[in-house]
């Protein structure tokens, strides 16, 4: 039994602030950041999306893309900004696209990897045969302090995928994952911002994880990184996956069509599933992408996907996602700050 | 007095050692220098560890018991351990601590170490804990970081010296030089002297590459009475000088800033000990915590006229193979900065230096070394020198 990709979609807000415009408000060098962080601008919300809208518009293209939302059992969204602590994203987003009652549903939470591990969920649930199909979403209104280095980043934006066992677009060959307890970023309940442990994010985070799942996935598929035509690496920033997949030995021709974060910053649980959606909108039959993502606390979800021919079929019936990244419409950190909740209007 | 050896000497990796804790790096160091100076544990009498802020890097104080528990000398040996705390010159402090201890006859076999663990809090915390080696009331309370005191040192030296960007920045080019050759040090990268001027800015005009790490690490080394230093090993390194002096906690208290005082009169006071000159000394291991800091090192400690540091060290005569080879570790820039531990860690050094084992890096022929460890902005200097040849 193969089980793989059925449909996908992707959503990025349209708004844009740039790196320059967060900076000068806060006193910084903005070229620091620029090359530090590998990012120019990101994505912002309207004042009116949350990840609920995002998800919702994801998961239309997906549906736009060929999924039946009479065949989908389960919807899960992987997200680190539900808009409701009690009361889940995806029953939300299966009344917007007219998917049950009768099917399962749930809000998934580990930081920045939420979205795969749905993606994994829906593996599990199709594979045992509870669901025909099975959605799963990751997407977030990313929360960064004002003045923290989070906020250059934090962005908006998500995609969905239809996981099945037939139709598919892309096979998923494997999947496989690493996990420990390393609090390297948080946010504890009823804050309305995560902390994190600066540079401890880096090594012992981010780089221990995606590069163990990495490492066991190409070990487990007999493979090497020339063997793939695409690669993903979770994207807290343009730096990070780019030294990841040097240190692996993926090129940055494999890695380019997928690095959104310099031109849209992080969209957290959305991050490395709008990745997989650039790919897929490009990818050709026949086609391997490697993909590895990374949420705090810490994990890596480690997926091999090959393209079948059918990806041809359904590129073109939604939006792109380099296409919605290149629709922005910039704004000053004034009407940023005001899309972003971060003025109070509760008088 | 009875004259001091030192025996034995260990040091850790320097770096983020995320996934260990201060008592394994203290204990890893002590246990290296145990088994450099094939010493059994039972012979060690007493125990100085230089540490400065582990109430507010770790929340540990009581730091003297903690080492020699997890040393293994407290709960049947009881061996007096006494943390000794003079800010980033801790580590130089618990050496002349455990000199004096040996040389008044007190004790026979004494382990000096030094440890700090400073990666485990945020930034900002790490950045709190240094400012208090500072006058806190009239210096951290008005905003002044160490960056930002040292800047003033670097304003006024460029001043009235013409002291220049390219000399500071090459300080830190050939510090991280020298770390190439030594496998302890953090950073073991070439830099060139627009990696240090292109760097985000600090504090006006340091750069980030002006500064020294935050780093994890520990060093210990073992001392014991001259006499008896053969009877341990070979290569004994004998203490020739010890020199310790303070000065007004705050910058703006000093008549002159571009002179440390404590710097000049622990210098004086080792150089008398050891009845040698600045000229007879073959390496010295400076406080660079920023490259300012070495060119006001090397020129009060008499290496080189005052205001004659930066132009020297720009020549290349503080370089390996220059007239005075100045921070071989690659100094606290490159080599890194736990700064309880960094004073042991100049002594470990000299050690290996002046034995003829330090590699790569080894200054041929070393005779003397000397070590210069500072805390705060020169409120407290410790000097050491050093022999592989007994005074005469």
């Amino acid at each position: 039994m193969k089980l793989g990709i059925s449909a996908y979609g992707a959503y990025v807000p349209r708004y844009r602030i740039k790196v320059d415009e967060i900076a000068k408000v806060w006193g910084d060098d903005a070229d620091d950041y620029k090359n530090g962080l590998m990012v120019m601008e990101k994505s912002v919300p309207d004042m009116d999306e949350d990840t609920a809208t995002i998800s919702v518009e994801a998961a239309r293209n997906a549906l736009l893309r060929g999924a039946d939302p009479k065949k989908i059992g389960a919807i899960y969204v992987g997200s680190e900004s539900h808009p409701y602590a009690v009361k889940p994203t995806a029953t939300i987003v299966a009344a917007a696209i007219g998917a049950g009652p009768k099917m399962t549903a749930s809000d998934f939470e580990f930081a920045c990897k939420a979205g795969t591990a749905a993606i994994q969920a829906c593996m599990g649930v199709v594979a045992a045969g509870i669901a025909e199909t099975a959605m799963a979403i990751g997407a977030d209104t990313s929360q960064g302090a004002p003045g923290d280095a989070l906020e250059y980043t934090a962005a908006a934006g998500g995609a969905a995928l239809v996981i099945s066992k037939t139709d598919h677009i892309a096979v998923i060959n494997h999947t496989c994952s690493y996990t420990t307890d390393t609090p390297d970023f948080w946010r504890r309940e009823g804050a309305d911002y995560p902390r994190h442990g600066g540079r401890f994010t880096g090594d012992p985070g981010y780089f221990k994880h995606v590069l163990s799942a990495s490492k066991m996935m190409l070990e487990s598929q007999g493979t090497k990184p020339g063997d793939y035509d695409y690669a993903v690496f979770h994207q807290p920033n343009g730096k990070f996956p780019t030294r990841a997949a040097h240190t692996l030995g993926f090129t940055k021709e494999q890695i380019k069509q997928g690095l959104t974060c310099p031109k849209m910053g992080n969209t957290y649980s959305g991050a490395s599933m709008v990745g997989l959606s650039a790919v897929l909108d490009v990818a050709k039959p026949g086609d391997r992408i490697f993909v590895t993502s990374f949420g705090s606390g810490a994990g890596s979800d480690s997926f091999d996907i090959t393209v079948t021919d059918r990806i041809t079929e359904v590129q073109d019936l939604a939006p792109k996602t380099w296409d919605y990244i290149k629709d922005a419409k910039y704004i000053d950190y004034a009407i940023y700050a005001k899309h972003k909740g971060k003025i109070n209007v509760d008088h | 007095m009875r004259d001091v050896a030192i025996i034995g000497a260990g040091c850790t990796k320097f770096g983020e050692m995320w996934d260990r804790s201060f008592r394994d790096i203290v204990v890893e160091a002590g246990t290296l220098a145990v088994e450099d100076a094939k010493l059994s544990g039972e012979e060690i009498e007493a125990m100085y560890v230089g540490n400065m802020s582990g109430g507010q890097f770790v929340n540990q104080e009581h730091i003297g018991s903690l080492v020699a528990d997890f040393a293994g000398f407290a709960s049947t040996m009881h061996i007096p351990s006494t943390r000794v705390e003079a800010a980033c010159a801790s580590g130089g402090l618990a050496l002349r601590s455990a000199v004096m201890a040996v040389a008044s006859g007190y004790h026979d076999v004494v382990v000096a170490a030094g440890v700090e663990k400073m990666t485990d809090v945020e930034t900002g915390v790490t950045v709190d804990a240094l400012a208090s080696a500072a006058d806190r009331e009239w210096e951290g309370f008005m905003g002044a970081t160490f960056p930002a005191l040292y800047a003033m040192v670097a304003r006024l030296h460029m001043h009235r010296y013409g002291t220049t960007r390219d000399q500071l920045a090459q300080v830190a080019v050939k510090n991280h030089h020298n770390a190439m050759g030594n496998p302890r040090a953090q950073f073991r990268n070439e830099i060139t002297l627009d990696t240090v001027k292109n760097a985000s800015m600090v504090a006006d005009p340091l750069t980030l590459f002006d500064c020294s790490p935050i780093t994890d690490g520990a060093a210990a080394v073992i001392v014991v009475p001259a006499d008896q230093a053969k009877k341990y090993t070979d290569t004994p390194v004998y203490v020739l000088g010890a020199g310790q002096a303070t000065d007004t906690i705050s910058l703006h208290n000093r008549a002159d800033f571009c002179t440390f005082g404590a710097s000049v009169a622990a210098g004086k006071r080792a150089y008398e000990m050891a009845k040698v000159t600045p000229k007879d000394i073959d390496l010295c291991e400076v406080h660079d915590c920023f490259t300012i800091a070495e060119i006001v090192a090397i020129e009060d400690l008499g290496f080189f006229k005052k205001g004659q540091g930066g132009p020297a060290t720009l020549a290349g005569e503080t370089a390996m193979g220059g007239k005075i080879p100045i921070n071989t570790s690659g100094g606290l820039k490159a080599c890194g900065h736990p700064v309880g531990a960094t004073g042991i860690k100049q002594a470990v050094e000299c050690v290996e230096q002046l034995r003829g084992t330090a590699g790569k890096r080894q200054v041929a022929g070393a005779k003397i070394a000397m070590t210069h460890n500072v805390g705060g902005t020169g409120g407290t200097a410790v000097c050491h020198i050093f022999s592989n040849e007994r005074r005469k």
